[in-house]
């Protein structure tokens, strides 16, 4: 029966899948032309003589003796020790993530169960804090952390992500809990259960998709940070994201701009196996409606 | 955890409400490998004393709010007195500012929130109807425009759009005007910004608009096929009320996120044609001078701003929490 | 290859050999010395010779970053400083100057620092608060073999580089043959300043924080950028220095004013091509308007001792930072063709002439005062209109002046 529901006039068919593919091209074209363009020279992948240049690799020819070229790659990851970079990040992004849901599934189950008008409030706060830009955040954390002796460490790092990043983290997890129906666990308490025990075997089990798609988000928001990892971090543990900045080069200094571009593919590439590992449980957590305005 | 958030709105509040103290300066001569010259400098041994008595700096009161760089009402009302024309009066308003970074954000938010929702609607719908084996596929390369850092991302397109450059090229040879710059005049620019907004941010209206097509209740949609509906008709009673409250949290967040409109300023280099709110604060923490007070003053004029943008949905959300209570 | 592997053997010999005479050189016995900078290869030179001096009970980092000036305030601010040493330049000293966190060197330099040359000292009112290693200035870099075809000498002064970009044009060998650095911003801003001080406009009233740049000055500074403008790439609010660096590597420029410290990477052939390569060369800055100033900046970087630090750290600090500007590492050419060194010893390469007829010049160095940085940004966030044809050049001035007026009252510059 379903499947009837889904038959549709040929035209229609060819209609919507000529715009996946127009879309897919619309998305996928500037990150295949720079991973294309990654193997070339400066010149060749700005293509400021020529935009055919960056197809043909002209320039990187005749530098390298083929258009292809590992020079950007080799630079950012021998020379620069770029892996160091991805090791933060990866430490900065289990930990964030790992965090913002421990508090974010607590805090959501207890603010979509609890009547209390000021968990409205708390939301309301949570939302204001999310709009204030975090450039004036870090400026305004970053004496303190001096004066604490903890600035420049990941720990500090991981601590202010999860705070800017919480309160999305407890609206969508708390919006979410609401959708699981309260009988569900009230019963359970009927049944002598203590809220905590509720919680550990009824709820627990119901609420992995809801908890795999708002941990995505998180991942990605410390995942692609710029302001606060740039303000907060030493150079000795820099995540990825400021340490391709920093091969960009200041007014007075060239940078490396291919350091950039082969850093920007290599860090792309671990983010391609996460989302086809995790692409099932990213479409059912949405599904099982973790959100809702 | 209320307090972690609490304090830096607290402090941002504090000092936005003050401003340093008043230098005493005094001429003295400085030498350098190039020579000796008269110049000022702040004499610490008389400042000290009034840093130390008031530490948070000086009272201001509301007067950072006022001033030129933010709402500046001295300045308004000084051209509506001198206005020629109502055209005028605005171009003179715009030449402020806070009212010039306004008029770029809010026509970026009125523009982007809409089209972004629109089109991850569109795109959600037909990746839907694809078989099973290509979805897993084309979902990862929908969510790149997404997950790429918009700093470096917005890099690789600012030289794309470069008149000599793929995009840039492609233009001229549609347009067929080989002087066609994006980057040159100000309504291109803030044309390409809207176009990258929407695009960068079309993978997240369409990650969740794709799941809330997953839930579509099958009965209601089979009873209004055999009531005849048509295929639009069913889109629009059926799908569309089913995945408005996902809707309405999608707006919520673009809202937020397209008024705070800051990596594709720098990204372009596009400040010479579009500033934005935030734009001004990292102009202002930017310099070699920061200024402190009148980027917190900004800030929570976002705050503001954001909140009035939100009020409709706050409000609802509050009658929810009333009918629960 | 194996020849290769013998001489990088040999040199990491020599090298740690180095570093261990550095070691005895440095003469610590205790200390935390800790320096925050700029992110650049002299810099990071700097950085590797202060870091030579770790040892027993002598602790050295550094943390080197473009972001530096937004971190090193706070980060000298608290007690004890996290930093006890900022790398800065004549614009960016006045922060700290500003905010009272370094300390006069006098002392150290009596003691430890004999040997440092007269010219490396900077003072203000007569106390040594940094010393300097490095200079930069903005000059002329142009493309001799597409001047020669046009039929003209290297411009002496900006109405020949109108001049020659027009015969340039005309004669069909460029399109766009000027280059700068005009993004909106910092970069712009730069410009108006050269062209300013070019013309002799002075940015303040002598003694006061009141800025005067609407005058005749400001207006003439302005036309001459618009004018120019008019022969570059129609997105030159968009080039900083890195995109005009592009271009001209791209052969798509043949006149610009440029950086010092940027010439070196234009000649790399990774970048451009053998023509553009070897057709480069750098000459003395311009004037502008009759003038004899040349009409750009000249800049220095040096180092600090932070204040908030215990004597026994600031003096590790000195004295490990005096071992990191040793004339004796100017002996790697590497190293010596990093910069325009101000260390004793240094002889100035090809690439360091530009520079150095901008000193012989008497070019101004950018101004150590405590509110030009506020000047700067509002002249860079207001100047686009005028150079987009919105405004005229005194209501632009004008609005650069409101602009500042209202920083400088919010920092107490101005009741």
């Amino acid at each position: 029966m379903a499947a009837a529901a889904e038959q549709k006039s040929i035209g229609l068919r060819v209609f919507s899948s000529t715009f996946v593919i127009f879309w897919l091209i619309l998305a996928a074209f500037p990150f295949v032309w720079t991973l294309w363009g990654s193997f070339k020279v400066e010149l060749d992948f700005f293509s400021i003589a020529d935009w055919t240049n960056a197809l043909t690799g002209a320039r990187t020819e005749v530098v390298y003796g083929s258009p292809f070229t590992g020079t950007g790659y080799e630079g950012a990851w021998v020379k620069e020790e770029f892996w160091k970079a991805v090791l933060n990040t990866a430490i900065v992004c289990f930990f964030v993530v790992c965090t913002s849901l421990t508090i974010g599934t607590l805090g959501g189950y207890a603010l979509s169960r609890s009547g209390f008008r000021y968990t409205f409030w708390l939301l309301i706060i949570a939302l204001m804090f999310r709009a204030l830009p975090p450039i004036t955040l870090v400026s305004g954390y970053l004496l303190p952390f001096f004066e604490w002796n903890v600035w420049g460490i990941l720990p500090t790092t991981i601590i202010v992500l999860v705070a800017i990043n919480q309160p999305f983290t407890l609206w969508m997890l708390h919006s979410f809990f609401q959708k699981i129906p309260k009988d569900l666990d009230e019963s359970a308490m009927v049944d002598g259960c203590t809220r905590f025990q509720a919680f550990r075997h009824v709820i627990i089990p119901v609420m992995w998709p809801g908890v795999i798609t708002t941990g995505l988000f998180s991942f990605l928001l410390a995942y692609n940070d710029f302001a606060v990892t740039t303000m907060l971090l030493a150079k000795e543990n820099q995540t990825m994201v400021p340490k391709i900045a920093s091969f960009l080069g200041t007014t007075q200094t060239e940078g490396n701009v291919m350091f950039a571009v082969a850093s920007v593919v290599s860090a792309t590439a671990p983010l391609f196996v996460l989302v086809m590992f995790f692409q099932r449980q990213i479409v059912s957590g949405l599904t099982a409606g973790a959100v809702k305005g | 955890m209320l307090l972690f958030i609490a304090f830096p709105i607290v402090s941002v509040v504090t000092q936005s409400l003050h401003t340093a103290h008043d230098q005493v300066i005094v001429e003295v001569e400085n030498c350098g490998p190039f020579g000796c010259e008269k110049e000022v400098t702040v004499d610490q041994e008389a400042t000290r004393k009034i840093r130390e008595d008031q530490p948070l700096g000086k009272w201001a009161g509301l007067s950072v709010y006022l001033d030129r760089g933010h709402l500046a009402f001295q300045e308004v009302a000084e051209s509506w007195k001198t206005r020629d024309s109502l055209s005028g009066f605005f171009s003179a308003i715009t030449n402020l500012p806070f009212y010039r970074a306004m008029s770029f954000t809010l026509t970026f938010v009125v523009v982007v929130t809409p089209m972004t929702i629109i089109l991850g609607f569109m795109i959600a719908v037909a990746v839907n109807a694809l078989n099973q084996k290509l979805k897993g596929f084309v979902i990862f390369f929908s969510l790149l425009p997404m997950i790429v850092t918009p700093l470096i991302g917005s890099l690789i397109l600012f030289w794309m759009i470069d008149s000599r450059g793929i995009l840039g090229n492609g233009l001229q040879w549609i347009f067929d005007d080989p002087n066609l710059s994006l980057k040159a005049s100000t309504g291109l620019t803030w044309i390409m910004l809207m176009v990258y907004g929407i695009w960068h941010a079309a993978p997240f209206a369409f990650v969740v608009f794709y799941a809330g097509l997953q839930t579509l209740p099958q009965d209601t949609l089979e009873s209004a096929m055999i009531d005849g509906a048509t295929r639009w008709q069913r889109i629009r009673y059926v799908i569309i009320p089913h995945i408005m409250p996902l809707v309405t949290f999608v707006a919520l967040i673009q809202l937020m996120d397209n008024f705070r409109v800051f990596e594709p300023i720098v990204g372009f280099s596009a400040e010479a044609h579009a500033t934005s709110l935030s734009w001004i604060i990292f102009n202002d923490l930017g310099g070699e001078t920061r200024l402190l007070s009148s980027a917190a003053a900004t800030s929570v004029l976002t705050v503001i701003g954001v909140g009035i943008l939100l009020s409709p949905v706050l409000v609802r959300t509050w009658r929810d929490f009333k009918v629960k209570v | 290859m194996i020849k290769k592997t013998l001489m990088a053997a040999s040199l990491a010999l020599m090298a740690s050999a180095a570093s261990t005479a550095a070691y005895a050189a440095c003469d610590i016995s205790k200390g935390r010395v800790n320096v925050v900078g700029n992110e650049f290869p002299a810099i990071q030179t700097i950085g590797k010779g202060a870091q030579a001096c770790a040892g027993d009970g002598v602790e050295v980092k550094t943390n080197l970053t473009a972001d530096h000036q937004k971190i090193n305030v706070a980060g000298m601010s608290s007690n004890p400083a996290e930093y006890t040493s900022a790398i800065v330049a004549n614009s960016s000293i006045v922060a700290l100057m500003n905010e009272d966190l370094i300390r006069p060197l006098d002392d150290f330099i009596a003691k430890y620092g004999k040997d440092l040359k007269k010219n490396q000292l900077i003072s203000i009112d007569g106390k040594v608060m940094a010393v300097a290693f490095m200079a930069n200035a903005q000059h002329l870099v142009y493309r001799k073999d597409i001047l020669a075809k046009a039929g003209v000498e290297p411009p002496k002064t900006y109405e020949d580089m109108l001049a020659a970009a027009k015969i340039i044009r005309d004669k069909g060998l460029m399109q766009n043959p000027v280059g700068g650095a005009y993004a909106a911003g910092w970069n712009l801003a730069q410009e108006f300043n050269n062209m300013y001080i070019g013309y002799g406009g002075e940015f303040f009233k002598p003694g006061t924080a009141e800025v005067s740049i609407n005058n005749e000055q400001g207006a003439a500074a302005l036309k001459m950028m618009k004018d120019l403008s008019g022969y570059m790439n129609p997105d030159f609010l968009t080039h900083d220095s890195n995109a005009t660096s592009a271009e001209w590597k791209a052969g798509n420029v043949a006149i610009m004013n440029m950086w010092g410290s940027r010439v070196g990477p234009l000649k790399d052939t990774e970048g451009s091509s053998q023509e553009v390569v070897d057709n480069t060369d750098i000459a003395a800055p311009m004037t502008v308007g009759g003038g004899s100033i040349p009409a750009t900046t000249l800049w220095w970087d040096g180092w600090t001792v932070s204040k908030n630090t215990s004597d026994e750290d600031a003096e590790a600090t000195f004295k490990a930072m005096m071992n990191a500007i040793n004339p004796s590492i100017l002996g790697d050419d590497e190293i010596a063709k990093q910069a325009v060194w101000l260390i004793d010893g240094y002889k100035p390469t090809d690439a360091a002439k530009g520079v150095f007829a901008a000193a012989e010049m008497g070019t101004k160095p950018y101004p150590m005062r405590p509110f030009q940085g506020l000047l700067h940004t509002a002249l860079g966030a207001e100047l686009p209109d005028y150079m987009q044809g919105k405004e005229d050049a005194a209501k632009t001035l004008a609005d650069v002046e409101a602009a500042y007026i209202a920083a400088a009252k919010e920092k107490g510059f101005l009741k």
